[in-house]
């Protein structure tokens, strides 16, 4: 399978796997990053949170090279990814695993081929050693018996299983869930949580975690980003930032509905814009 | 995959379908005369009118076509028409005294070369040049010849009745 | 905004588009090798580019050679010339007719197919998945169905053009009584190989192009069910126009 990069094989690995420097990106007008600054340490499970439309997924396209930011540095394994080559940077990817919102399956493909996908691609592995590769990763997400059902056929917590089997194709150093939990029903959810701990566990992997499910991630995180206006307003374990002093950060771990976030949208005085059509 | 194999199947009676089109495309329909250059011989001939005669015209004896017409050519020495023609190789017996005349085929059709034998002994062969030729005729002369004979017909009327 | 200033975006607008789908084709072209390596995948796009379209292909081309048969001999008897139905008719089919009606149907059929197909794996962010396995999308997704269809488009005209010309021959031979023998000895003598060759090009190039413009559109579309729906009515708009725009160019550089 391909390597990372040689230049980590010969340095003792640091302890951050991803290091976001100072980052600054904007899109159409709007301003999402004025100066982020985080990092991802090695072998942790690390949930990136915040409100809707803080730029959670725009980080993780930042941290694959989907996108470039306009200024400051996103560093993964110590090399600047915006700099990379289109061959390095698909060396790179070949280290990350990727789990997507709805899964994103392959879909005219069976479970077993999806699996395969990676393996197909990257490797001339004979069919034997493959064949026993997909089986071993469906069989730790649970559907080994599924290995013949189509996409179509899956409901969205299988799916999303089925997913992950594939991010660990490749055996990755690092996985990133973006959205995992999202329109899950209470078994699919713990079915996620309980994996997503086992794999980073057992496989010493970092993983990376946006999400906004609150209670889910407080079980299943180590340490914890919450993101809000382009940048990040705090930081640490999940269990101390409920009590944290910031009213934003309590008002989102607790799930208050009025706060630092306004109800209301803005809008002109009630009684002006109400008792006008009186007159 | 599964279905891999009809697919297959089916991809390949596909292509073959189309090939075959193109085959029945190419020999059914389109004409099969004169083609390589192996079963045909060229001759030339120099007009000083060639009318309306075109590249691909037949060449024909008898009303038979034993040929095309493969190029024209001007040439600036003598100010005459190079007509090549193509003939095909069974073809070999054509006397080289024959006359190749410009003809229009119909009242209004396109002109063609036609070759009526002479008899001469020896037959044209590759790169012979055909001696006795007929130019296509110009609407235009065939008018000044009219009027031409109409006028000298008064003139050769008048002195007659003059010497009475 | 002032007219002036609206024209001046919009063709702008179309310029920038005419040079990003060019960029694009270079790097369609640029995979191809690559995709090359996989024969299976262009195989299958072939079929359902090719194989799945026989049916329409057929039906219309049976039907388009009916009304020619039905119009050419009306046309041609107030001269006299029914003799020349074969001959008009296959020249009109090979030139003109086939190519661009097999492109429309083609536009249509396979068209709207691959790029409501790559449209949807946009927005199911299936594209960007293979981006994240490190798979290139273009050479895995984009380049096979390029192929498929650039090889199945002139052999469809040519299946056209054939199943018409028999449409031709029902109608004139069969029903209104022109002469078999005058129908086909008439064709022969007029209709030369480098008309076969003019339908063939055309098929090719109409192809290369719809083809292109379909897996853009698809590639391109906005990760949301109406953007795919957009993309696959710009498909054949864009298609339509393009062939019609193509043929005349082609047609004055083959005459």
């Amino acid at each position: 399978m391909a390597s990372a990069p040689s230049s980590t094989r010969t340095e003792t690995l640091s302890q951050h796997v991803v290091e976001v420097r100072d980052v600054a990106y904007s899109i159409g007008g709007r301003t999402i990053f004025s100066g982020l600054t985080l990092n991802i340490e090695r072998g942790r499970v690390t949930a990136i949170m915040g409100p809707s439309g803080t730029g959670k997924t725009t980080l993780l396209k930042l941290i694959t090279g989907q996108i470039r930011p306009d200024r400051g540095q996103v560093l993964v394994e110590g090399r600047d990814v915006a700099r990379l080559s289109r061959r390095e940077l698909y060396a790179l990817r070949q280290r990350m695993g990727m789990l997507f919102q709805n899964g994103a399956l392959l879909t005219d493909l069976d479970v077993f081929e999806n699996v395969a996908f990676p393996l197909r691609e990257h490797t001339k592995l004979p069919e034997p050693l493959i064949s026993h590769i997909v089986l071993t990763k469906l069989q730790s997400v649970g559907l080994r018996g599924a290995w013949a059902l189509m996409p179509a056929e899956l409901s969205g917590g299988m799916a999303r299983r089925v997913a992950l089997a594939r991010a660990m194709a490749m055996d990755p150093d690092m996985l990133i869930y973006d959205e995992p939990f999202a329109g899950l029903d209470p078994i699919s959810m713990g079915v996620i949580l309980r994996l997503l701990r086992q794999m980073n566990d057992a496989l010493g992997i970092t993983s990376i975690l946006v999400s906004h499910d609150v209670e889910e991630i407080t079980t299943v995180a180590d340490t914890s980003y919450i993101l809000a206006d382009g940048k990040v307003v705090a930081h640490g374990n999940p269990q101390d930032l409920k009590k944290s002093d910031s009213e934003l950060v309590r008002q989102f771990m607790n799930g208050i509905a009025d706060g630092p976030v306004a109800f209301h949208y803005p809008a002109p005085d009630l009684r002006e814009q109400l008792l006008a059509d009186v007159d | 995959m599964q279905q891999s194999r009809a697919m297959e199947v089916s991809t390949g009676l596909f292509v073959l379908l189309g090939f075959a089109a193109l085959l029945f495309l190419a020999t059914q329909i389109t004409n099969r005369d004169v083609g390589a250059n192996g079963k045909s011989y060229e001759v030339t001939a120099r007009y000083e009118n060639i009318g309306g005669l075109k590249v691909g015209a037949p060449v024909s004896m008898a009303g038979v076509t034993i040929g095309r017409v493969d190029g024209i050519a001007f040439d600036q020495k003598v100010y005459k028409a190079v007509v090549k023609m193509r003939i095909k190789d069974e073809f070999n017996k054509i006397p080289d005294d024959s006359d190749a005349s410009i003809m229009t085929s119909g009242l209004l059709g396109g002109q063609y070369v036609g070759i009526s034998a002479g008899g001469s002994e020896t037959f044209l062969k590759a790169g012979s040049q055909i001696q006795f030729v007929q130019d296509a005729l110009v609407l235009e002369n065939l008018i000044n010849r009219l009027v031409a004979s109409f006028a000298s017909k008064k003139d050769s009327d008048a002195p007659a009745e003059e010497k009475k | 905004m002032s007219l002036a200033r609206e024209l001046l975006n919009s063709t702008t607008q179309v310029i920038a588009k005419m040079g990003a789908v060019m960029l694009f084709l270079g790097r369609i072209l640029g995979q191809v090798p690559a995709s090359l390596a996989r024969p299976g995948l262009i195989v299958a796009q072939i079929h359902n580019a090719g194989a799945l379209s026989l049916v329409i292909i057929m039906t219309c081309g049976l039907f388009v050679g009916m009304v020619l048969g039905l119009q050419g001999y009306d046309l041609l008897q107030r001269f006299g010339s029914e003799s020349a139905l074969g001959t008009g008719t296959a020249l009109a089919l090979l030139r003109e007719l086939g190519p661009v009606v097999t492109a429309l149907l083609f536009a249509g059929r396979a068209g709207t197919a691959l790029a409501s197909e790559i449209g949807l794996m946009r927005a199911t962010d299936q594209l960007v998945a293979m981006e994240m396995m490190a798979v290139d999308s273009v050479r895995r997704v984009v380049a096979p169905r390029f192929l498929g269809g650039l090889i199945a488009m002139p052999l469809l005209t040519m299946i056209f053009v054939a199943i018409a010309i028999f449409g031709v021959q029902l109608v004139g031979v069969q029903q209104l009584g022109v002469d078999r023998g005058t129908f086909w000895s008439q064709m022969q003598g007029s209709v030369k190989m480098s008309d076969v060759t003019e339908g063939w090009i055309k098929g090719c190039v109409f192809g290369a192009a719809c083809t292109l413009v379909a897996v853009y559109e698809g590639y391109t579309a906005a990760p949301t069910a109406e953007g795919v729906g957009q993309a696959t009515t710009r498909t054949v708009v864009i298609s339509a126009v393009l062939t019609l725009a193509l043929d005349y160019i082609l047609t004055a550089l083959l005459l």
